[in-house]
């Protein structure tokens, strides 16, 4: 549906000069995109990063959260070892017999999810309700900006120690932890920005308009307070991924028998200074290239969509 | 400029090392794992509390690092008839404040002791079989009891000594700012900081010889790699609770110590036996509620033993940091029972004993565990669950902080737990009457039988133990119990932890059975 | 401005008592503090003797309307593991805790500026590239694992810094504080900077994103057109605008900063509060986790409400009245 022409100049003028017609805009935003290598070349490594994760149970010698396939007796054998199962533990194994490859592709897996769920599920509950705070004002704004107070003053220990009484441990869990502490950070920022935004003059005229307000607030408010939003996603995901390690290092993330990759360096954490570097080291690179490659695809992300960066 | 600015900075940093070095023929630094939480000795029985009085105060009765009793300020003790017991105290021993210890201060430390406002863990456990407490003069104190009780000089040498003069109003605020913080103890009181460290001073006069350290400074440090850090780099001498993962790296150090003795404490799993038809955590093979709770099946019992490989654990989980259990204590203490050896390995055994008990296609089972109590506790678990789901019980693992994990126990929610028990006293009265005796508050029975096991031939034995006085005769009986207890698999014990050490090169330290972490323990040189 | 602020404290004074409520069913649920503090050893009797002595006997409404009396009496309770009041034990804590804060903020806003304005204005180079690199590290590694790390480095190999507790202190208005002996900032520099990392990385983004979005700006081509010099553009017109952020999540994270400084805290054996809080969680000390919450909030309110005055003061378009829908 095209908008009336009037509100499609506001948001020009609002957004952006606006891109050459004969293109459309996804082929606008790919070669955006690839205009730089780097970014590509990230983007490349995630996708096989997910693939891995996706197809962890038939590239992985071991189904390591089977606890009938693992040998204690096994236990913490360095990188290259021949196991009792008849394969090679080609990035060592932790305290339980665990092949450290296979955990580390399955550990993917979780982390992948936990930091991708509740990074983007904080994302959609924290910015609706700092745009709605920030467009209504007064006693919603209120309430909401109130409620931010509240939720950041919690320790998010405290607040996934009461959710884990009363839910119990597991994946879901910790990922309602993480967006209960993390929401609030978005519905701050965006306030912020859309506080600024609100007063100028497209949003005024939208609203001379009378255009409805969900309108108002969804296709011209939202779109120019996304640029930092993105910023804070993207970074989300990756503190997501590291609070969850935070978490299991506190003994409160995922259940110990299915390790993410923060719980397998939390558990190997305590091997440093024995000299057993492979049970934390191993995990603690895959999170790190992990982590670099969605920052590095998220920053391009952000450069491509940011309408005032455009030359 | 460079140079200069580094050849300075090297010449300060060697002048702080010898002055260091300097310092520490004197100076003694400990980092502990667990908060002491008050300098008050009768407000909170806990043991790095218990620690941290033992240096300061003195009780009439110590133990030594085996948990032996020894004499403390009293010389010596007799029982005069079943229910009397005489002491008769040290002579000229004063408090750190010039006043004299006498008879009237046992009397005045009995009555306050339990009654401490606000305690959440009180010593009245130690003080309750007493009846009545009798002066006869200001060297001898005569003790009754209520009824038979072999156990008091034990239960006393838990009770710090304080002094009627100093203490009669004091509250524990006071003993934690210093204002009442004396005792008879070999060393006195300098500066409490709650959750960071305690400073201690020689006692030049105490009545036991002075000891080797002019000052003392006990801090703590919770987190275990950066206690192990702290040794490494120097910044400490001595660390308790030594993590397993460091314990071969940190003996191979030639700057380094290590110190380790066999500990009084069991790491055992309880097992529900307080329902008969289903337990929550227990399903048949393919996940179907079960009529009959298999666990209340001795052979099921005695298969989910068998089917541990107990010296893998110690040898793997562990690091060699603990001995395997088939018993509450381990050999050469006081009713320890010889040839009650650990259940052997046996894989296929425990199949067959399953497919006897009626259930040859297994269980499904899910295990409960703490991950922050005991030594490497979530671990243990984690290879208990592997081991049993190799005869065919299929095991769910599931460890969680210790605050939730021991409020669902106590509600006995779970089926199949983890938990751990330190008979700091070194007798197996301790394990048998809270552990495995029926659950019963006028007794004072199974305080801690979350799995609710009862078994009416162990409690006649145990209790007939507590009212034999002869030391010989009461061994025999709660070897007996203990035999009772194991044959009928009312827990299955997995292993004894050992206490370690480490400590700089050119200490010795003499390890406490009892955990305890003391700076009288440590003396230069070795 | 005097509604506003009257308003804003009932809010405030509204979320202390909601939240106060939340904690009590919290701690409730989540287990039973005799459980966890009693010695194992304890009999039946014992038990119920401690459970009345910590006043757990009650009903959980009735135990509520009395510290709520007390509260209102200023006395938010005694420790359940000290015996001493909540209050004190807490505030006895703070500074080392805020002087941590302190130095990571510092630390973020000396380091992380600069290199993202370096980062800001010059995208393409490869000491930009570099900035963004070591950016995303500093938030992707977990803190308690970079605190074992710098103690391993600085501690233990080199040995240049002491590896872990609070150094000596000096008093300052009262308070005694570490930063002021030269000792004592040795022993703060690991853990602020362990604290700061997050921060850094996060103000070198902020910075980075504001510069490349503001040098666009038509204001700043017409002040270059004018012919200031590139110093004047960069540090009057282009820093003017992208402090705004800034100062917010600075802000914002040095409340955070203080309520998260739980882990670096443990690592570094930092006796700090929160220290104190993640083991009062761990026993359920219920005093000194409401005496806490009620506190770390009313910090929050302070630091809110500054940042809403910074914000007009910094632009005079966000007004401080309350908006009318």
């Amino acid at each position: 549906m095209t908008p009336p022409p009037a509100e499609a100049a506001i948001a020009s003028a609002g957004l952006a000069p606006a891109a050459s017609r004969e293109e459309t805009p996804l082929r606008r935003f790919v070669a955006d995109f690839a205009e730089s290598k780097v970014a590509v070349g990230a983007f490349v490594v995630f996708v096989l990063i997910v693939l891995c994760a996706v197809f962890a149970p038939w590239i992985a010698p071991q189904d390591p959260y089977d606890l009938a396939q693992l040998d204690i007796l096994d236990g913490r054998m360095p990188p290259g070892t021949m196991g009792g199962a008849g394969f090679t533990y080609i990035l060592g194994t932790d305290d339980q017999g665990r092949d450290m490859f296979s955990g580390i592709l399955y550990g993917l897996r979780i982390s992948l999810m936990v930091g991708a769920g509740s990074a983007f599920i904080a994302f959609i509950v924290g910015t609706a309700l700092g745009l709605l705070a920030a467009y209504f004002g007064g006693r919603t704004d209120t309430l909401i900006m109130r409620l931010v107070d509240l939720q950041l003053s919690f320790p998010s220990i405290l607040v996934a120690l009461m959710i884990l009484a009363f839910l119990g441990k597991g994946i879901l869990n910790v990922v309602i932890a993480i967006v209960a502490v993390e929401w609030a950070y978005y519905a701050r920022t965006v306030r912020g920005t859309a506080l600024v935004e609100r007063r100028r003059e497209y949003i005024e005229a939208a609203e001379c308009l009378a255009l409805s307000k969900p309108r108002i607030v969804f296709r011209h408010l939202l779109p120019n307070c996304l640029p930092p939003l993105i910023v804070i996603l993207t970074m989300q995901v990756a503190r997501a991924i590291a609070l969850e390690a935070t978490l299991s290092f506190l003994g409160l993330g995922v259940p110990v028998t299915e390790p993410s990759l923060g719980l397998l360096i939390a558990n190997g954490y305590e091997y440093m200074l024995s000299g057993r570097y492979w049970i934390s080291f191993y995990p603690g690179i895959a999170l790190l290239v992990t982590i670099v490659v969605i920052n590095l695809v998220g920053d391009q992300l952000r450069d491509v969509l940011n309408p005032r960066l455009r030359k | 400029m460079m140079t200069a600015g580094l050849r300075s900075l090297l010449l300060a940093a060697a002048c702080s090392c010898a002055m260091a070095g300097a310092a520490a023929a004197q100076n003694l630094t400990i980092a502990v794992g667990a908060p002491v939480t008050s300098i008050d000795p009768h407000y909170h029985n806990l043991s790095p509390n218990n620690a941290m009085a033992a240096h300061i105060f003195d009780g009439l009765a110590d133990t030594d690092s085996r948990a032996r009793l020894v004499p403390g300020l009293a010389e010596s003790w007799r029982t005069i008839d079943d229910t009397t017991w005489e002491f008769r105290l040290r002579r000229g021993v004063t408090f750190h404040n010039g006043s004299d210890f006498t008879a009237e201060d046992v009397a005045f430390t009995i009555s306050r002791a339990p009654n401490v406002p606000n305690s959440p863990s009180g010593f009245g456990i130690f003080t309750r079989p007493i009846a009545e407490v009798q002066v006869v003069d200001p060297h001898t104190v005569r003790i009754r009891t209520r009824a038979v009780y072999p156990l008091l000089a034990v239960d006393l040498s838990n009770v710090m000594i304080l002094d009627k003069e100093t203490h009669e109003n004091a509250t524990t605020e006071d003993f934690n700012s210093g204002k009442v913080a004396v005792g008879t103890g070999p060393y006195r009181f300098v500066r409490f900081a709650p959750g960071d460290r305690i400073e201690l001073e020689r006692n030049d006069t105490y009545w036991g010889g002075r000891q080797p350290w002019q000052r003392v400074n006990y801090r703590i440090i919770v987190n275990e790699a950066a206690r192990t850090a702290a040794l490494l780099a120097g910044d400490v001498d001595l660390i308790d609770q030594v993590p397993t993962a460091d314990i071969a790296r940190l003996k191979q150090d030639q700057r380094l110590n290590v110190s380790e003795v066999v500990g009084l404490r069991i790491i055992y799993l309880a097992l529900d036996h307080s329902r008969t038809d289903g337990s929550p955590f227990v399903s048949g093979p393919n996940g179907e509620a079960l009529d009959r709770n298999p666990l209340k099946d001795v052979r099921v019992r005695r298969a989910l033993s068998i089917a541990i490989d107990r010296n893998a654990i110690v040898s793997r989980v562990m690091e060699g940091a603990a001995i395997p259990a088939g018993q509450f204590l381990p050999e050469g203490t006081y009713s320890h029972v010889p040839g009650l050896n650990p259940p052997a390995f046996d894989p296929d055994g425990a199949r067959r004993l399953l497919a006897e008990a009626g259930y040859p296609n297994g269980l499904r089972l899910a295990i409960h565990g703490p991950n922050d109590r005991y030594v490497n506790d979530a671990r243990i678990i984690q290879a208990i669950g592997s081991f049993w789901t190799r005869i065919g019980v299929r095991t769910q693992v599931e460890a969680m902080p210790w605050t939730t994990f021991i409020a669902r126990a106590g509600r006995q929610e779970f089926s199949a737990f983890l938990v751990g028990w330190g008979s700091s006293t070194g007798e197996a009265s301790s394990p048998l009457r809270s552990l495995v005796a029926t659950f019963n508050r006028e007794k004072g029975f199974g305080a801690s039988n979350r799995g609710r096991y009862s078994n009416p031939e162990l409690d006649r034995l145990l209790e007939q133990a507590l009212a034999t006085v002869d030391d010989e005769k009461r061994e025999k009986l709660l070897q007996d119990a203990t035999r009772v207890a194991m044959e009928d698999v009312a827990i299955i014990p997995i292993h004894i932890q050992k206490n370690v050490w480490a400590m700089k090169r050119g200490l010795r330290h003499d390890a406490r059975a009892d955990e305890l972490t003391r700076a009288m323990d440590v003396r230069p040189g070795g | 401005m005097t509604v506003y602020l009257i308003r804003r404290l009932m809010q405030s004074a509204l979320v202390v008592l909601a939240m106060t409520v939340i904690l009590f069913l919290g701690v409730y649920a989540i287990g039973d503090p005799v459980e966890i503090l009693i010695s194992p050893e304890a009999d039946q009797m014992e038990r119920e003797r401690a459970i009345a002595a910590l006043g757990l006997d009650r009903p959980l409404w009735e135990q509520y309307v009395a510290f709520l009396g007390n509260a209102l009496r200023g006395d938010l309770g005694r420790s359940f593991v000290f015996n001493e009041p909540a209050l004190k034990l807490i505030l006895q804590k703070m500074p080392a805790t805020l002087e941590l804060a302190l130095a990571a903020t510092v630390f973020a806003i000396v380091l992380g500026l600069p290199l993202g304005l370096i980062a800001g204005l010059k995208p393409e180079a490869l000491y930009s590239r570099v900035i963004m690199a070591g950016s995303i590290l500093g938030f992707s590694l977990p803190t308690f694992w970079v605190g074992l790390m710098l103690i391993m480095v600085f501690a233990v190999q080199l040995g240049w810094l002491p590896s872990t507790g609070r150094g000596p202190t000096a008093e300052f208005l009262g308070v005694q504080w570490s930063f002021l002996t030269a000792d004592g900032l040795r022993y703060l520099i690991m853990p602020a900077l362990n604290l700061s990392l997050f921060k850094i990385s996060l103000v070198i983004r902020l910075t980075r994103a504001g510069v490349r979005e503001t040098v666009l700006m038509d204001y700043v081509k017409f002040a270059r057109a004018k012919g200031l010099s590139q110093n004047r553009v960069i540090f009057v017109h282009v820093l003017k605008n992208i402090l705004i952020p800034v100062v917010t999540v600075t802000a914002l994270e040095f409340g955070s900063t203080i309520a998260f400084s739980v882990v670096t805290e443990s690592v570094f054996a930092w006796p700090g509060m929160g220290k104190l809080i993640i083991d009062s969680i761990y026993v359920l000390d219920r005093p000194v986790i409401v005496a806490y919450l009620m506190i770390i909030v009313f910090m929050f309110i302070v630091l809110n409400f500054t940042v809403d005055v910074l914000y007009s003061v910094l632009d005079p378009r966000v007004r401080l009245q309350d908006q009318k829908a």
